[in-house]
């Protein structure tokens, strides 16, 4: 069974790369960005078939490693 | 006032961490009911953390004075006089609650903040330095910690182009879930050019420069003052992230326009960010501020002036500019690519002396606080407090011998507290800016001054579990040893920087660990000439009701002439004599080997009492040592401090590959294990080519010394019976911690 992780700053967390690549955007001449936040992606592919189960594992992945829940929030979405 | 939608409510006050008497306090001084905003403000003001509410009453007790001493606390760091117009800056400080919640997000900016106090004066920093305490190793969340609080401070540090050049790494489980992360930075300044932070002149432009204001760490300051309990570890507040590029911005920003004329006053936004360096700058100034918060730089949508107030974005600064400047300022910031806003202007104390700090927000007044009432006149509390029950001393015959004392040694070398460090230090860039002469792994760091032949000596300790068993010999003792690793190097000690870590201080026997290591710090100040010019406060180190280990961090900053003079702790070269300064008693209470060889934890009164620290007897015997290394009479030289004397030469053979003969000097009141391992003050080892003239010098002065054997060979060899080879002894020591933390997660 295929998964996605997207893993995004928590709201109001500073977030220093995507002020970096606003910050070149702008230097490349791309006008009007008024803010770039930026995360992770994570593509996974596991044994698990019953989709309630799957989740249930790739959230305690989420929690244990994925992200930092302290400063990040997930989203996690079952591809069949 | 349109952020009040509620009265303030009992809960209110309490979740804002104020007692119903301080509430009390506020009533009085606001002459009505505070809206939330100012309560807001009240409440970090007034946090233990800002307003140092339970220790100012022994911290005024600390000397703080010496010729050499040009700013000592109050201000954002100490500053000494280093000669040739030059002053070293530095502070410690402690970002331990941080850490925890957030291991490395909460290092990264304790360093962070912390090279802010030192640049904010005027400084470039130099040299970081890092005292870093965690739990048992065994703890499911020790590793990741280490790992985490280890990377943040590399990721900082390295960024910033700052080398961290020293520090400390324990272990102990009092320190399971509150660990503690202490981080001190050393700047260089010129004499001419130090910036304080008193605000001068009605009118003038206070001006915001840095990063923009976001949501970070709202209540930072709160939370660092409250104990952890199981569900305050759920909450997982918000954590400040810092951006290292944009501080080293800052700091070259700040360093060119304090290269102009055009700054009266500056100070970092450190803990409580706004509301306390704005209060710091006009409560020293003796005058008022006009802030208008439209126009602090936002990072996000809507926030409201509790927000603005109490947030603990990082990477900004706080400054009163000479009207006319600004123009010239603002070029200076953007061109770094800062932001840049005039957000108010000084203003006329009121009748009665105060100055009144009024916020306006969307056109609104939305607050108006008298300034000294709240700032200067903070509580100060003298809690009850008991003195630590006095322990016996521990007879050398009441401890066991280990079955052998070579495989003790291993044992010690190769544990959590014995081994080497070098897997943190090695994550550190510690050699950047190619100024680094002694680098992590000897007594105590050597800085060269850039472009001169001076440099500084630095180095931070404290041995926690004589705190415990004995406050007030535990604070001289950490007094003492800052200043013999200092001298080990052949510096002049000159101030050092203090941060008091302990737990609640509403309990009593805390408070009196609080006050006895005070009073023994202050002690060891005075005999040593080496007084407090800086320090920081972290108390409510507990969590469920366990406190930490007693652990007040001595940073201490010395001073070598001529750096070309100072030697390391590897032995000086094959065929030299081995001479001990100092007596050996044999002291085995509160002992690393009663803890890590007979297995005591030093909790009891049966773990004996620390040993004796005899101040006039440190000074005689470390000013001899210092006047050997500067003659060039002495080739090496290391300290005896935890471990004692078997471990201290180990260390010597270890770091230079060479071996010794040891005569066993042991008798019948002091056995072998005791004259090996006893932790007996004032000691040194030193090696030298012409022994019978060092001895002769330190009979003249009255010196103990002992000629002990020689340097030679591979193996380090006590007497007939007792021998072991360097490279068996170098490779557990080096192999701990990469073990350690490579082990796969306990859970």
């Amino acid at each position: 069974m295929k998964a996605t992780v997207h893993v995004t700053l928590k709201n109001g967390v500073l977030d220093p790369q995507g002020k970096a690549i606003e910050h070149t955007l702008s230097g490349l001449e791309f006008k009007g960005i008024n803010e770039v936040r930026q995360g992770k992606f994570i593509e996974l592919d596991i044994n698990e078939t019953d989709p309630a189960k799957a989740r249930e594992q790739i959230d305690a992945m989420c929690r244990g490693l994925l992200a930092n829940t302290v400063i990040e929030n997930y989203e996690i979405e079952i591809i069949e | 006032m349109s952020e009040t939608p509620n009265k303030i409510t009992a809960e209110i006050v309490a979740e804002h961490g104020l007692s119903e008497e301080e509430y009390q306090l506020v009533l009085e001084i606001m002459g009505r009911e505070p809206n939330i905003t100012e309560l807001g403000i009240f409440s970090v003001m007034w946090s233990e953390h800002c307003s140092y509410k339970s220790s100012k009453k022994w911290l005024k007790t600390l000397p703080t004075e010496a010729p050499w001493v040009i700013c000592g606390p109050g201000e954002n760091a100490g500053i000494i006089d280093i000669g040739d117009g030059q002053a070293a800056i530095f502070k410690m400080e402690s970002h331990n609650h941080p850490s925890y919640i957030e291991p490395y997000q909460g290092a990264a900016t304790g360093v962070g903040g912390i090279m802010r106090d030192v640049f904010t004066m005027g400084a470039r920093p130099i040299a970081n330095l890092n005292a870093l305490r965690f739990g048992r190793p065994d703890h499911p969340k020790t590793r990741h910690l280490v790992h985490g609080v280890v990377e943040g401070i590399g990721g900082y540090g390295n960024c910033m182009g700052v080398p961290t050049v020293g520090g400390e790494c324990e272990f102990d489980k009092s320190y399971d879930g509150n660990i503690l992360v202490n981080a001190m930075t050393v700047g260089l300044a010129s004499t001419d050019k130090i910036f304080y932070s008193a605000a001068a002149g009605i009118g003038y432009p206070v001006v915001y420069v840095g990063s923009k204001t976001g949501r970070d760490g709202i209540h930072g300051a709160t939370m660092a003052s409250t104990e952890f309990t199981e569900a305050t570890e759920d909450k997982r507040p918000t954590v400040q992230v810092g951006d290292p590029f944009t501080e080293k911005l800052l700091l070259e920003a700040c360093l060119e326009l304090m290269a102009t004329d055009a700054i009266v006053a500056i100070q970092d936004m450190g803990a409580a960010g706004l509301t306390s360096s704005s209060f710091e700058m006009a409560s020293n100034g003796g005058v008022g501020i006009d802030m208008n918060l439209d126009a602090v730089p936002q990072r996000e949508e809507n926030m409201t002036a509790y927000e603005m107030m109490l947030s603990e974005s990082q990477e900004r600064m706080l400054m009163v500019l000479h009207p006319g400047k600004e123009d010239m300022a603002r070029e200076i910031f953007e061109k770094w690519e800062l932001d840049f806003a005039i957000i108010g202007k000084l203003t006329e104390p009121d009748e009665s002396g105060t100055g009144h700090m009024v916020l306006f927000h969307k056109g609104e007044k939305i607050a108006d606080l008298p300034i000294d009432p709240l700032a200067a006149a903070s509580p100060e509390y003298d809690r009850p407090w008991v003195p630590t029950p006095a322990r016996e001393t521990l007879k050398p015959s009441e401890v066991k011998a280990p079955d052998n004392l070579m495989a003790a040694l291993k044992t010690m070398l190769g544990g959590a507290n014995g081994s080497s460090r070098r897997w943190i230090w090695e994550q550190y860039d510690h050699m950047v800016m190619a100024d680094t002469v002694q680098r992590p792994g000897g007594d105590a760091a050597v800085v060269r001054v850039h472009g001169t032949k001076k440099a500084l000596a630095m180095s931070s300790d404290v041995t926690p579990r004589y705190v415990f068993a004995d406050p007030v010999m535990g604070g001289r003792q950490a007094v003492a040893e800052s200043w013999r690793n200092l001298t080990a190097t052949g510096a002049r000690p000159l101030a050092i920087t203090d941060n008091m870590n302990f737990g609640n201080p509403q309990r009593p026997e805390i408070m009196g660990q609080f006050v006895g290591a005070c009073e023994g710090i202050a002690d060891a100040c005075i005999a040593l000439d080496f007084p407090v010019v800086s320090g920081n406060v972290s108390l409510y180190n507990e969590t469920n009701g366990t406190g930490i280990l007693p652990t007040p961090t001595i940073g201490g900053v010395g001073l070598l002439d001529d750096v070309s003079k100072t030697v390391g702790v590897g032995f000086g070269g094959e065929g030299q004599a081995i001479v001990i300064i100092g007596e050996t008693a044999g002291h085995l209470g509160q002992s690393q080997y009663l803890m890590e060889i007979i297995g005591r934890d030093g909790l009891s009164a049966d773990d004996g009492a620390p040993p004796n620290v005899d101040l006039a007897l440190e000074r005689k015997n470390g000013d001899f040592v210092r006047a050997e290394i500067i003659s060039g009479a002495a080739s090496a030289c290391h300290d005896i401090s935890s471990g004692g004397l078997l471990v201290a030469l180990a260390e010597m053979a270890m770091a230079s590959n060479m071996g010794a003969t040891i005569e066993d000097l042991s008798g019948a009141s002091t056995p072998i294990h005791a004259w090996a391992f006893g932790e007996d003050q004032a000691r040194y080892i030193v090696t030298t080519s012409d022994p019978e003239e060092m001895l002769e010098r330190a009979e003249k002065s009255g010196v103990y010394a002992t000629l002990a054997g020689t340097v030679e060979g591979q193996e380090l060899t006590i007497g007939t019976a007792h021998s072991i080879s360097v490279a068996e002894l170098k490779d557990v020591h080096e192999n701990w911690m990469p073990d350690f933390m490579s082990h796969p997660e306990a859970h």
